[in-house]
């Protein structure tokens, strides 16, 4: 395997970057497009840009990364695109996160499977323009044309005379020549890339593999304390009174004080965040079990506010009571769905639901603070390094500048590092007391405090014609919509819910009348953003009632598709999928999975694909029943237009923890409430996948010279359907509910008259 | 209250403190060795999984004054370059995504190994499934298994 780029301490880079006074510093804003280059010598130690790549006379270029890793590769991925275009050896690359510091590092952040969208363009000029200057001050030293000099691996050479000059020895003239500005450079060809499409080992496997690599939680300051709070378990809530006389007699408790509940916050420039934090009661001592055990030890009791009548069922009727009241929004309206839906030969109609799920990342929640006297300083596994520190900044009403956050890596994320909450806590917690403390939440404050996914309940109807073409098509989507999180009370008066939609909204199948709308369903609990966000459930909904329809129709689910992506299917809003793309990962998928190939008894194969954040997935499943009724999805054969794939191992990597962290809640457990609040705990209740329930997987990438599209996500909308499907296929049972209840699997099985295969549709739980 | 001498990864400790305590908060609170990661706290995730006498152990539920004079082997003992099959493997074939799941799975992977050095999948998939990754890189952990096992052979 090829030798990687490394990973450096900040510390090292400041001090490399401080000590070479003859360092070409090359410095980029990575998100705007246009002015994307900039170019700054290392006068003054002033630096207005966000991304710096410096290279000093020793050879050693250095790249401090603004995105944060939380496990998709983002540092792998930005030394490469470097490399690329600067025509250095990759593994001599080192890479360090950025500090936070405002007004240089303006994007410490990254969400909706962007990273390398965000750093194709700038990240390749910038490295593309180093170069360039280095071919320029090869030429001036040499006297002679710069059209004559080429680069190779870190040096420009003079090929008339073979003269050679490495880019170390070039750094002085080079950082004293005037900016080359973004137009000048040109990009190469796809065919002369070196490393862009192949399958590079990543920068950080080796800190993760001998327990160096540093998360949030492994914060180490000297005098530091550790923390927890006992938070209200029903959502709205509040502390009513507590009692923490046992508590403090526990050794090593140094304070316990109540936490008041964070509400919306006002951060000007982001349009604000409702915290959502439930307040409770908070425990300072000098290690982690000694603050977990006083907590146990304090006597709690909560007013259950507004939500507290709340139950998953009172939930569900809501939910069942909006898939037939008055929409609040219509997303799509086009010919007359209703009209059709009335001539139409054959009329189906099927409704899904899909619970609250929570993200579970494996390192928990946690922050640490120290409040000095005109001064914070942060450490946090976040996806938002700037947005924590204008928030702290807004809490603590200190300048920005008086807020230092350190951006750790983060322990998985899918989302969840997106909210303010625990960092916000965190504060509050350590302003009490003149010493850094870490907050950590334990497993049972993760799975009881999440933004969880969205419940969501799904209404079709679809119409078919004597030759079982699709001719009408109805989808109602019910939420508990994602903008409470996001949007002040004022302008949440406004019904639109647009995003609860997205991905139902860009439906490809070729149909004349379509209607798409909208109702929500109130809920005291928190939802916020999930790995794929809406997709996740609108996908769910979509491909499982297209492969009904395609059955009432009497036709090949893969087929019946393939025939409806015709070029005439143009995408119903805006910036739509390209049919052709969806047809080509639908049939490598097919043609790899062996798709209409027989299964031993027992086994079905279900397939289903999805465009979402520019990529384009088809997943086909194929799964077993056992004894038990029990499910197990045995393979999933994937392929995935991405555009150019930049580190196809990355892609493929991404595709295969996308498929198994979309598997939970499909095999796994869902998120429960009872008096408002959530009823699991830990693993032992909220099951998520693990190894055994894993299946094989094989992951196809279409060759593209497309920009890359996003990867972190894409792969999880289709993957629900594509199993739900495949047991469809493998026992004629339809599921329209998650996750799978085998017991309610058994028992419909039982009313067939037992496997396999019935035309006849049985739902679960209606 | 009495100090217990603890030997971890070949050093000696002495520890103050409730011998209840659990391992895990001895290991990463007071001796700070952090790369022992805590999950769940309930033996459930396998995040905490350390050695004690070579056998794999959650330390979340091992009581630190129960370890008495067994040798603890965390993730920084297990070798001081990465040069443990079981590391070389999991490089080679690239597992970790985040990585907070890591040290857990390849302390449970080398226990494993020791006991049954050529495992089939099934043992594989039985031994492993004690070890939660929400990255989802179970298909990697697998083959990197198998690879160690292959090497080592
Ligand atoms: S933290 Fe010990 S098993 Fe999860
Ligand atoms: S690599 Fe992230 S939890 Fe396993």
């Amino acid at each position: 395997m090829m030798a990687t780029a490394t990973e450096v301490g900040r510390r090292e880079f400041l001090r490399l970057s401080a000590s070479a006074g003859a360092a070409l510093v090359v410095s980029f804003y990575s998100p705007a497009k246009g002015r994307a280059v900039q170019s700054q010598p290392t006068q003054n130690g002033l630096f207005t840009p966000n991304t710096w790549v410096c290279i000093t006379p020793d050879n050693q270029v250095t790249v401090l990364v603004e995105k944060p890793e939380m496990g998709q590769g983002q540092r792998t991925t930005e030394a490469m695109l470097l490399a690329e275009e600067l025509d250095i050896d990759f593994s001599t690359i080192r890479i360090e996160q950025a500090p936070t510091i405002p007004d240089i590092y303006k994007s410490l952040s990254t969400g909706r499977s962007g990273g390398t969208r965000a750093g194709w363009e700038s990240v390749r000029k910038a490295g593309a323009q180093a170069r360039a200057m280095f071919v320029i001050a090869a030429a001036q030293q040499w006297n002679v044309d710069k059209q004559e000099c080429r680069t190779q691996n870190g040096a420009v050479i003079h090929a008339p005379t073979g003269r050679r000059l490495t880019y170390g020895e070039l750094v002085e003239a080079a950082s004293k020549l005037p900016e080359i500005s973004a137009g000048a450079v040109s990009l190469k060809e796809p065919k002369d890339f070196r490393f862009i499409g192949k399958p590079l080992p990543r920068v950080d496997t080796p800190s993760k593999t001998d327990g160096s690599a540093g998360f949030g939680i492994d914060v180490r300051v000297p005098d530091m304390l550790y923390a927890v709070i006992a938070r209200c378990p029903h959502f709205g809530g509040k502390l009513e009174n507590f009692d923490a006389t046992a508590a403090k007699k526990i050794s090593g408790v140094r304070a316990v004080f109540p936490v008041p509940p964070l509400g919306f916050l006002d951060i000007c420039g982001y349009g604000g965040r409702n915290l959502n934090t439930a307040g409770g009661v908070a425990v300072i001592a000098d290690s982690t079990w000694a603050a977990i055990q006083a907590r146990k030890a304090l006597k709690l009791q909560w007013d259950k506010g507004p939500g507290g009548n709340e139950t998953t069922d009172s939930l569900r009727s809501v939910l069942e009571r909006q898939g037939t009241a008055a929409p609040t929004f219509i997303a799509l309206d086009r010919g007359d769905a209703g009209k059709g839906l009335d001539k139409a030969a054959k009329k189906i109609e099927a409704t899904y639901e899909l619970p609250f799920t929570a993200h579970a990342t494996m390192e928990p929640m946690n922050t640490t603070v120290h409040v000095r006297d005109r001064e914070i300083e942060i450490w946090s596994p976040t996806q938002w390094a700037n947005v924590i520190q204008d928030e702290i900044a807004t809490l603590s009403g200190l300048p920005k500048n008086k807020v230092i956050v350190h951006m750790t890596l983060s322990g998985g994320s899918f989302g969840r590092r997106a909210q303010w909450d625990y960092a916000a806590e965190a504060w509050q917690v350590a302003r009490q007391v003149k010493k850094p403390v870490q907050l950590l939440w334990t497993r049972e404050d993760d799975i009881q405090h999440d933004f969880y996914r969205e419940y969501s309940y799904h209404r079709l109807l679809g119409g078919l014609d004597t030759q079982g073409k699709i001719v009408a098509w109805s989808h109602r989507v019910v939420s508990t919509p994602i903008r409470p999180v996001f949007d002040s009370p004022e302008s949440l008066k406004d019904p639109q819910h647009s995003a609860e939609v997205g991905g139902a909204d860009s439906l490809p199948y070729f149909c004349p009348n379509i209607r798409l709308d909208y109702a929500p369903a109130p809920s005291a609990v928190p939802r916020a953003w999930w790995r794929s966000v809406e997709s996740s459930f609108t996908a769910f909904a979509v491909e499982c009632f297209v492969d009904e329809l395609a059955h009432a129709a009497a036709r090949d689910p893969y087929e019946f598709r393939m025939d409806l992506l015709h070029e005439d299917s143009k995408a119903p809003s805006g910036d739509g999928p390209d049919t052709r793309k969806f047809r080509g990962v639908l049939q490598l998928a097919a043609e790899k999975a062996g798709w209409g190939k027989r299964l031993p008894a027992g086994w079905g194969r279900g397939i289903a694909c999805h465009w979402s954040f520019g990529s384009y997935v088809a997943h086909v499943a194929e799964v077993s029943t056992e004894k038990d009724s029990a499910v197990r999805v045995r393979r999933v054969v994937t392929a995935v237009d991405c555009g150019t794939a930049v580190n196809p191992d990355g892609v493929r990597a991404m595709a295969e923890g996308a498929i198994n962290f979309a598997l939970t809640p499909v095999l796994g457990g869902e998120i429960t409430i009872k008096d408002g609040a959530v009823e699991q705990s830990n693993f032992h209740d909220y099951q998520v996948l693990r190894l055994n329930q894993a299946p094989d997987i094989e992951v196809h990438i279409m060759p593209s010279t497309d920009p890359p599209s996003g990867m972190g996500e894409p792969g999880v909308p289709p993957l629900a359907p594509a199993v739900a499907n495949a047991i469809f296929a493998a026992t004629g049972v339809r599921v329209r509910r998650l996750p799978v209840d085998s017991r309610l699997l058994q028992e419909s099985l039982y009313q067939l008259g037992g496997p396999p295969r019935s035309g006849e549709q049985i739902c679960f739980r209606g | 209250m009495a100090g217990m001498n603890l030997l971890v990864n070949s050093k000696k400790y002495e520890i103050d403190g409730a011998p209840e305590t659990p391992l895990l908060w001895v290991l990463r609170d007071t001796i700070g060795l952090t790369g022992t990661k805590f999950g769940c706290g309930m033996g459930l995730c396998g995040a905490c999984t350390v050695h004690l006498d070579g056998d794999a152990a959650r330390s979340c539920q091992t009581p630190v004054g129960s370890v008495g004079a067994k040798k603890i082997t965390t993730i920084e003992g297990l070798s001081t370059d990465r040069s443990h099959p079981v590391q070389k493997a999991w490089i080679a074939e690239q597992v970790p995504q985040c990585g907070y799941c890591q040290s857990g799975q390849i302390m449970q992977a080398v226990a494993f190994l020791t006991k049954n050095p050529h495992p089939t999948r099934d043992e594989i998939d039985q031994a492993m499934s004690g070890n939660i990754c929400r990255c989802g890189t179970y298909q990697r952990i697998r083959r990197a298994i198998q690879q160690a096992a292959t090497d080592a052979a």
